[in-house]
């Protein structure tokens, strides 16, 4: 070993300065520069599908929240509308009536046409003649004047006035001719026809496939909120009770070990899977009713259990261990010192961490379509909070797949809406997080 | 093996490797180093001695700019190296660290194999035309780290499965295999038993026929095994730097005095 | 809502335990709180809490159990003849419920009295049409056999039920007399409530063994009935998937096999172009990015993963899908048919996947210690030649676990695919054509439907089960190689 030692002693490198980069250096700086420009890259494409995604939702679901509305005034004369009320299909009259009405609104604006009332009414939603008639039918004592209504537009005259139907686009469609929208153009002029913020899709009801103009996201809005309350009655105390356990109490035991990688496993199965045990437990085994928002919250419950365990634990593990002691050394239980102490100072956590997961559970889809809370109209908002967990209802981003699905350009429209709204209830829950965590956060 | 522990002590002790002049380390607002002066010689041991905390580490990180890679650390001042400011703008860190090598406190071998260890230095500076090159490369690092003769049969085993003894001198062979021509140590001998610390120190020895080097220890004995020169610090400040024989029998600061004989530390 | 009404009783009955016990303990301690060995409290809780537990307990057991009871019971009513008939004893006892629900349905609205639904003979009224007059639709006429069962379903429910009424109500009167007759100074409260809640602790940690076991069994029984009525060769070989949709079996055609190879290509895809961007991300965020940049970037990316899946599902299918038309489609090169394809769900997924692989890949990027990086800085390494020979080496185990979590992820998601690959079921090559995948499957062939007898409804379980295997397999593995790096830096 000496010889080689001695032997193989060469001259230390060449005296070369540091002040001059040798070549083979700068190329392998120049592959660090590569290197550091592909990170970048990285993150701009990243960044750029962010703000792809968000231009798309708010390119295309802003539109849902102004609404094309024709204003005509309506003679209630007393005698058409008995005549009317003795017909069968009632609302069908009171269209008649409307479309009449629109004709002589459009004679009175100057505008010609030849076309018939009833090819009139195609620039109306098809429920112009039933909102006539729920307005007769509550206010009887108009009858004899007139009123002034607010007839919703047809989705493609709507479309039309948002830029959304082009005349090329209408030959094909047996819903409107290009015809009627040279009437539109005519009649905005004349003011018949008003472009409003629509209300009625915030806080409105599902519609009828053939009717997107009345579509609105209210009433699943009111599932979703019920699902929520569910969630949190369950997932909260359970998940807390959960942690506690298995942060303060639990020995290092085969069991212990057997919860902990249940929990872990839980929190990254497929959520669809949930829906499959919502399905098959709630519905199939236990028989509660089918797309109810009770059955959706219990089974958002199990899929959001995992997540506000994992952060509860967190914020357990983070409150120090001198403060259990502290409460030991002057005699509390080990019970009351966690429920005295180690709680309530961990509670901004786990509150944080629940929120997270209630938005989390807002805003999943798949698990609800198993259970029954699409491909049908909630038409009407519960009354009462029995009818409100039991009955069946939507959820926001179910009611959303469901427009997705209908395959109407202007159902999409509604569909990005949606996304809006849902997006804007969960940054909400997200800023609220994150406001607590700052207000609370504190450093041992 | 002995006689080369006999090799004596003064050679070329004029040669002077590094400069370090009214050197200031900053972490954000504490000022960690204070005033260093200290000249290093070529093709001799230096220990830097003193308390924890005296700043002594922080300085042997500045002398390869390690110190960069922290990003609340400032360091002023002018360190030379062969008479070139290594905190010049034209530096290259990367070309400067190539030239003073650094041994750390733990064993920190890659996650690769014993030869990949020892390989990596001379690779990514591009010192092997070929694998057999590179090959006779590694080998010279690994007899040089006097791990050879334990890693011959298995170089291609895990540098992390060898004991901490060994670990340590494959971080030394992978120092030297980069032919640095200053090789900084610091504290290499803090994680290891007796047996692998004399052995490091032996290693030390020999490294001193052609590389300075400066080690970092908190052992007073060990400085006085290994080196020639010794500097003690003090809270940030280089309270005295001289012969290590001088320091060790007759210092001229009290400081010093009061560290080695044990009052203070 | 009776259950509700007995839960909400049993609830009062334990106010008043609470109030009862706290009482007596106090006038047992001549009205000093010093005299008592627990405070107050505890006697209050103890009692309130020795009534409601068991009687919660015995509730939810037997509204689990009474469904199941009873379908045994009934069934034996059912003869072979009309199982044969029907198709299956499952069809047949979901027409007996429907019809008990109905009867019952017309007893509270009142267009039947009580005692004609508990007799009422099928040659004497047309009990179908007399349903449908109150909105309960029967698809075929009902049997005798049928309805004799569902009144027989009807009498047993509603005596089950009264009966429960009277158990649960009962057990917690017991559960409060007994703790408020044991309460005097001397009792123990705390130490029997603290146990006592120490149970309750429990018992919520292991609802997550429970969930498993339950997604599990629910898997397993349907996929077992889904087996005796298609051969498991055929499912698990078959290449082709063509569900007839007129029911009732025979003509169904349900391989996995074109299924899991969309599920696959799709995954695939999505890994491609979340692996590389995550990765680097990672890279650039926990080596290079300065502070503040970092703390712009990363909460930036990671909103992606906040997004929920039907935002990505609907931006695939109105946004990417048309977009891939235009440069892939008839016009240019015509690779391409539609716009929902592997492609346009595996590019949306990836996105969504970004997040996912970079958060974790940061984390573990972060856990390899710093004395490599000084190691490899002190020997002249550039900082990318430390990142790629000596990090990304250390950290592989982990990087490999993220990977393999985020294709669990990418397998078991469900909208992006349901909106974004398209219906059909083929193998094929073209990343270009629509295909579908397991997930997409279960919605279609579970959604809207609530018979689970035939083997195209009972299918979905088997393709669940094949979903929670796989997913489970990977995640198990990723924890697992997870877990082992993290020790090996601890």
């Amino acid at each position: 070993m000496t010889d080689a030692t001695a032997h193989t002693t060469p001259e230390p490198g060449s005296k070369s300065s540091i002040l001059t980069v040798d070549p083979h250096t700068a190329k392998r700086h120049a592959a660090e520069g590569r290197f550091k420009i592909y990170g970048i890259i990285a993150i701009c494409i990243g960044l750029f599908f962010l703000a792809a995604l968000l231009i798309a939702i708010v390119s295309n679901g802003t539109r849902a929240f102004t609404q094309t509305r024709v204003v005509l005034e309506i003679p209630l004369v007393a005698a058409e509308i008995e005549a009317a009320e003795a017909y069968i299909v009632k609302t069908s009259k009171y269209n008649d009536l409307v479309g009449e009405a629109l004709t002589g609104a459009m004679s009175d604006a100057g505008i010609e046409t030849e076309m018939e009332p009833k090819e009139l009414l195609m620039m109306l939603s098809g429920s112009a003649g039933a909102n006539f008639r729920n307005f007769v039918l509550e206010n009887p004592d108009a009858v004899g004047g007139s009123h002034q209504f607010e007839f919703l537009a047809s989705s493609r005259v709507d479309g039309y006035l948002k830029g959304r139907v082009t005349r090329e686009a209408l030959v094909d469609d047996k819903n409107l001719d290009a015809a009627h929208l040279d009437l539109v153009d005519q009649m905005r002029e004349a003011g018949l026809v008003e472009r409003s913020f629509n209300w009625d899709f915030i806080f409105g009801a599902d519609a009828s496939e053939s009717r997107p103009e009345a579509a609105g996201i209210g009433v699943s809005m009111l599932g979703s909120f019920f699902m929520m309350l569910v969630v949190l009655a369950f997932a909260l105390p359970i998940g807390i009770a959960a942690s506690i356990y298995l942060e303060e109490f639990a020995p290092q035991n085969r069991f212990t070990d057997l919860i902990e990688v249940n929990i872990a496993n839980l929190a990254a199965v497929p959520s669809i899977v949930f829906g499959i045990l919502g399905l098959a437990v709630f519905i199939q085994v236990m028989h509660l009713p089918q797309s109810a928002p009770l059955v959706g919250g219990l089974t958002l419950t199990l899929m959001t259990l995992p997540t506000i365990v994992i952060s509860t634990r967190a914020s357990l593990k983070s409150v120090p261990p001198s403060i259990r002691d502290a409460a030991l050394g002057v005699g509390a239980s080990k019970m009351q010192a966690v429920f005295h102490h180690v709680l309530p100072l961990a509670m901004p956590g786990i509150l944080t961490g629940t929120i997270i997961g209630l938005a989390q559970a807002l805003g999943e889809t798949a698990p609800l379509l198993l259970i029954g809370m699409v491909g049908f109209i909630a038409s009407n908002p519960p009354d009462g909070l029995a009818s409100g967990f039991l009955d069946p209802n939507s959820a926001m981003p179910a009611q959303i797949y469901e427009w997705a699905k209908r395959a109407d350009p202007a159902y999409y429209e509604r569909a990005w809406g949606g996304i809006i709204i849902l997006l804007l209830f969960l940054m909400t829950m997200n800023i609220i997080a994150i406001l607590l965590r700052r207000k609370f956060e504190r450093r041992w | 093996m002995n006689d080369m522990r006999l090799i004596e002590r003064a050679v070329d002790m004029d040669d002077i490797k590094i400069s370090a002049r009214d050197v200031q380390v900053y972490y954000g607002d504490n000022h960690a180093i204070k005033d260093v002066n200290v000249d290093i010689q070529d093709k001799t041991v230096t220990a830097f001695i003193g308390p924890s905390g005296c700043g002594k580490s922080t300085f042997l990180r500045c002398l390869n700019r390690m110190n960069d890679t922290i990003d609340i650390c400032r360091v002023e001042g002018d360190i030379h190296l062969d008479g070139e400011d290594i905190n010049d703008k034209r530096v290259d860190p990367v070309q400067l660290r190539a030239k003073v090598g650094m041994v750390f406190q733990k064993p920190n071998p890659f996650p690769k194999s014993i030869y990949d260890n020892a390989a990596y230095g001379p690779k990514i500076h591009g010192m092997a035309k070929n694998k057999a090159e590179l090959d006779e490369i590694v080998e010279r690092a690994l007899r040089r780290g006097a791990i050879w003769d334990e890693v011959k049969d298995r170089l291609d085993a895990p540098g992390t499965g060898l004991s901490g003894g060994q670990q340590q001198r494959l971080c030394i062979a992978r120092a030297v295999a980069t032919e640095p021509e200053v090789l900084l140590m610091d504290e290499p001998c803090s994680a290891l038993d007796p047996i692998a610390t004399a052995q490091v120190e032996e290693l030390i020895d020999e490294l001193r026929q052609n590389y300075s080097v400066v080690i970092v220890t908190h052992s007073m004995q060990q400085a006085a095994r290994v080196s020639q020169k010794t500097a003690f610090f003090h809270l940030g400040n280089l309270v005295e730097y001289d012969e290590t024989g001088k320091i060790f029998t007759n210092p001229e600061d009290e400081r010093t005095e009061s560290y080695i004989t044990g009052r203070i530390g | 809502m009776p259950t509700l009404w007995i839960a909400l009783f049993a609830l009062v009955l334990s106010v008043v335990g609470y109030a009862l016990g706290r009482r007596r303990a106090m006038v047992s301690a001549d009205g000093d709180i010093r005299n008592l060995h627990s405070r107050p409290n505890y006697y209050g809780v103890n009692a309130a809490l020795t009534g409601l537990v068991p009687a919660f307990l015995v509730l939810a057991l037997w509204t689990l159990g009474q469904p199941l009871f009873l379908q045994n019971s009934v069934s034996g009513m059912i003869s072979d003849a009309q199982i044969e008939e029907t198709g299956s004893l499952g069809l047949v006892m979901s027409d007996v419920r429907r019809v008990a629900d109905g009867l019952d349905q017309a007893v509270a609205e009142g267009a039947m009295d009580a005692e004609t639904a508990g007799n009422v003979r099928i040659d004497l009224t047309d009990v179908r049409a007399r349903l449908g007059e109150v909105g309960v639709a029967l698809g075929s006429a009902v049997s005798q056999e049928t309805l004799r069962a569902a009144q027989a379903y009807r009498a047993q429910s509603s005596f089950g039920d009264l009966l429960k009424t009277i158990v649960v109500l009962g057990i917690a009167l017991a559960g409060i007399s007994y703790a408020v007759m044991r309460t005097n100074a001397t009792f123990r409260a705390r130490n029997v409530v603290e146990s006592g809640v120490r149970w309750l602790l429990i018992a919520a940690a292991s609802i997550a063994i429970l969930t498993t076991v339950g997604i599990f069994l629910s898997l397993i029984f349907n996929t077992v009935e889904f087996f005796r009525l298609y051969p498991a060769g055929d499912f698990f070989f078959g290449t082709t998937w063509q569900p007839s949709f007129t029911g009732r079996g025979g003509s169904s055609q349900l391989g996995v096999l074109p299924l899991l190879w969309g599920t696959f290509y799709i995954s695939l895809i999505a890994l491609a172009v979340a692996v590389p961007i995550g990765l680097f991300s990672a890279i650039y965020l926990s080596e290079y990015a300065s502070p503040r940049v970092r703390s712009v970037a990363k909460p930036l990316l990671e909103v992606l993963a906040g997004i929920p899946t039907i935002v990505y599902g609907l931006f695939a299918l109105l946004t990417v899908g048309p977009l891939l038309l235009r440069v892939f489609g008839d016009d240019t090169v015509g690779w391409m048919q539609g716009g929902t394809a592997v492609m346009t769900a595996g590019l949306v997924m990836g996105i969504m996947l970004i997040p996912f692989v970079s958060s974790l890949s940061d984390d573990i990027i972060n856990a390899v210690p710093q004395a490599m990086r000084d190691g490899s800085l002190g020997l002249g390494a550039t900082h990318s030649e430390t990142v790629r020979q000596v990090i990304l080496p250390a950290a592989l185990p982990g990087i490999v676990g993220a990977i393999l979590l985020a294709a669990s992820r990418a397998i078991g998601e469900t909208m992006i695919v349901v909106l974004g690959a398209g219906a059909a079921a083929r193998l094929s090559l073209n990343p270009f054509d629509a295909m579908t995948t397991v997930t997409a499957k279960i919605v279609s062939q579970l959604t809207g439907d609530s018979d689970f007898s035939s083997p195209e409804a009972l299918v979905a379980f088997a393709l669940g089960m094949t979903l929670f295997v796989i997913t489970l397999g990977l995640n198990v593995l990723a924890l697992y190689i997870v877990r082992k790096y993290r020790e090996q830096y601890e």
